[in-house]
């Protein structure tokens, strides 16, 4: 779950990393009482989840609260690459002497953590990356340990971060990894990290990414999860606790396991047609389940027929079936369903199917994956 | 022969009181896997149709011998019974746990190879191992697999995706290709057990004449995989890699993209493996029909 700019700078204020005062705010009045409390000049900053945000004009300085009536004006609606803005956070405008980049990652491949340090900040780290890998310090970390005060110091010295802001770069390191690792992010990332000409370090954005497997530790991200933006079909599949992601194909998909529907997605594509879901109903999916995923793919009004693809393996192939004709008495599906189902208790599954008494126009079961497909995509042409 | 485990495997089952745990224990069971015992906290001195359960793994361990531990608890639990089972000297440790953070998977992960070194992690979230005929811990069905014949030729399959591992062995039956071992590594960010740590094994393996490699977009085993073939396996492979066409990623940010360097892509995978010399397919049928002619060019 990716957080917008304010919630990071949230979540980093609950470990101590020290960010400009501010607020969110949704109405420009709600803006103007936050500049107030936050002290001018301060900065209007569009929150969307995107990059680019200065150059569409979504960044604006303001030194009294009749500019923060004109900027947030402008800001909050504006459109920024198909993102619309609804909040913008508004804080105390900070002197930059230096910018500084830093980051904490999982590394797949090394399966340690990784701190990404560079005294090239304030541009896209990807740019550092191409034209300068040398200004990046990557350093890896093994959990076991953690980081300790002198490592970050070290790497601070490493990094070449200058003398009159090593002492602040470390200390904010330290903060910056307990919120990564206590904080369950996927990345915790701050750029810029800057030096103010009165010698402390700030961050000045931030960029969290929270694994959301670790959400049963974390009540307050509660509040994140209210954020999240959806369109309709993905917020029904996560009331229905569904792994979703709309496409905008004519084929609906519903297999188990995230393997086998990227590879149905695969398929449906090979044979000339064009999924309109990613759906993915997991391991263990019951009647329930089963009949949730028909109801969102049942709302995508693009959806021209539906393949089902069931490989059982803690999921049953009794209970996928047992799902089907539960969800076609309580939905009525607009689309005609193909399914192969194979895998533990397909047999009991198929049976199931067979003697529900469903009409052939509604319901075709083939054998193999790729005939499924082909079937499923003749049906949405 | 095959890999991790065979007939002479004693397995206990962490969680076997489970609903998850009691139905694909007992399916282990059945398959002829040597469930010896099940562990669960308070429940010592019950039994699961006839399978005796332990508070503890020590004390199932001090009574049946067991080396391998089948972990199938609820991700709160899952890291510690994984290190509890290492601790108590199981050296196979399977666990099929979904949800578990990264955080904690990274901690276990790295606290195994430093305090355990001789113990192998399967997982998490993963189907878990077949050696069809002889031992089946997980929750594959065990009679898709296609049993391994005394004179071969054989594959091994080794799996990042669950469901794609049992498409696998599927298309091999359909095909009456004996499987020796299959192994399903698990997708999640820091599995046990690697591609490469497959590979090694199944390239030892005299049982083993041929491997089908199944992987998926994301992170890099795939392209480490590829380049561990080009030097050490001499066995024909082929592979298929899931995810041509799946939405765009997701998951990290900046600093993940940096990590990978431009690897991760399905097209990237394939390209690596092609030029590692696997013949790599469009699809699981594809790649299933790919072996079929390897196996030809070997019988």
């Amino acid at each position: 779950m990716d957080l917008f700019e304010y919630q990071g700078k949230q979540y980093f204020a609950r470990y101590d990393i020290p960010v400009s005062k501010g607020d969110v705010a949704v109405t420009v009045d709600q803006a103007i009482a936050a500049a107030d409390a936050a002290g001018y000049p301060v900065v209007v900053k569009a929150q969307v989840q995107v990059g680019g945000r200065g150059k569409a004009g979504g960044i604006k300085l303001a030194n009294n609260a009749d500019e923060v009536r004109t900027h947030a004006g402008n800001i909050l609606g504006m459109d920024i690459k198909g993102h619309v803005v609804k909040r913008v956070w508004v804080e105390n405008a900070s002197d930059i002497a230096e910018e500084y980049y830093a980051s904490f990652t999982l590394d797949r491949g090394a399966k340690k953590h990784l701190l990404m340090l560079s005294r090239e900040g304030g541009v896209e780290i990807e740019e550092v990356a191409e034209k300068n890998p040398a200004a990046i310090l990557m350093l890896h970390i093994d959990p076991v340990d953690g980081l300790s005060a002198a490592a970050a110091k070290k790497a601070a010295v490493d990094a070449k971060i200058p003398d009159a802001a090593q002492q602040g770069v470390a200390d904010i390191l330290v903060k910056l990894y307990r919120c990564f690792v206590e904080g369950d992010c996927d990345l915790a990332e701050i750029n810029p990290l800057i030096l103010k000409p009165t010698g402390e370090v700030h961050a000045l954005d931030a960029k969290v990414s929270l694994d959301e497997n670790a959400e049963f530790r974390h009540p307050e991200w509660a509040e994140f999860q209210a954020t999240v933006e959806l369109d309709a079909r993905e917020l029904l599949a996560r009331e229905k606790g569904l792994q979703y992601i709309g496409l905008d194909g004519t084929v609906g998909i519903i297999a188990n396991g995230a393997g086998l529907a990227m590879s149905t997605l695969d398929v449906v594509n090979q044979v000339g047609g064009s999924a309109a879901n990613f759906l993915d109903i997991g391991g263990g999916a019951n009647a329930d389940v089963m009949a949730g995923a028909l109801e969102v793919i049942n709302s995508d009004k693009n959806v021209k027929s539906i393949f089902i693809n069931i490989f059982g393996g803690i999921t049953r192939g009794d209970e996928v079936a047992k799902g089907i004709v539960e969800a076609l008495g309580r939905v009525d599906l607009r689309a005609p369903i193909v399914i192969r189902l194979d895998g533990t208790n397909a047999t009991e599954g198929r049976d199931i199917l067979k003697n529900a008494g469903i009409p052939e126009s509604k319901l075709t079961s083939k054998s193999t994956m790729l005939e499924a497909a082909e079937a499923a995509v003749a049906l949405a042409k | 022969m095959a890999i991790f485990v065979d007939q002479n495997t004693k397995v206990i089952v962490q969680g076997l009181t489970g609903g998850q745990g009691k139905y694909h224990g007992l399916r282990n069971k059945a398959y002829g896997t040597q469930i010896v015992a099940g562990v669960t906290p308070g429940k010592g001195g019950t039994d699961v149709e006839g399978i005796p359960v332990y508070n503890n793994v020590v004390e199932a361990v001090k009574a049946t011998g067991a080396t391998a531990s089948f972990v199938t608890v609820p991700p709160k639990a899952a890291s510690a019974a994984i290190l509890e089972a290492a601790a108590a000297g199981i050296t196979f440790i399977v666990c099929i746990t979904e949800g578990i953070p990264a955080q904690d998977e990274a901690r276990t992960y790295n606290t195994l190879i430093r305090d355990f070194p001789k113990v192998r992690l399967l997982g998490p979230n993963c189907p878990g191992i077949i050696s069809p005929g002889k031992c089946n811990i997980g929750i594959t069905a065990g009679e898709i697999a296609q049993l391994p014949t005394a004179k071969g030729p054989n594959v091994g399959i080794v799996s990042r995706s669950g469901t794609l591992t049992y498409q696998a062995l599927y298309e091999l039956k359909q095909l009456g290709i004996g499987v020796s071992t299959c192994v399903g590594i698990g997708g999640d960010p820091v599995p046990g057990t690697s591609f490469i740590d497959c590979l090694r094994e199944f390239q030892a393996d005299p049982e083993t004449h041929a491997i089908i490699m199944i992987g998926e977009i994301g992170g890099s085993a795939e392209e480490e995989a590829a380049e561990f073939i080009k030097a050490n396996v001499t066995k024909p492979m082929s592979a298929y890699i899931a995810g041509v066409t799946a939405p765009a990623g997701k998951k990290m940010g900046h600093a993940g993209a940096i990590v990978s360097g431009g690897k991760g892509t399905a097209q990237g995978k394939m390209d690596a493996l092609r030029d590692a010399g696997v013949k790599v397919g469009n699809n699981p049928t594809e790649a299933g029909q790919l072996m079929a002619t390897i196996v030809a060019g070997l019988s």
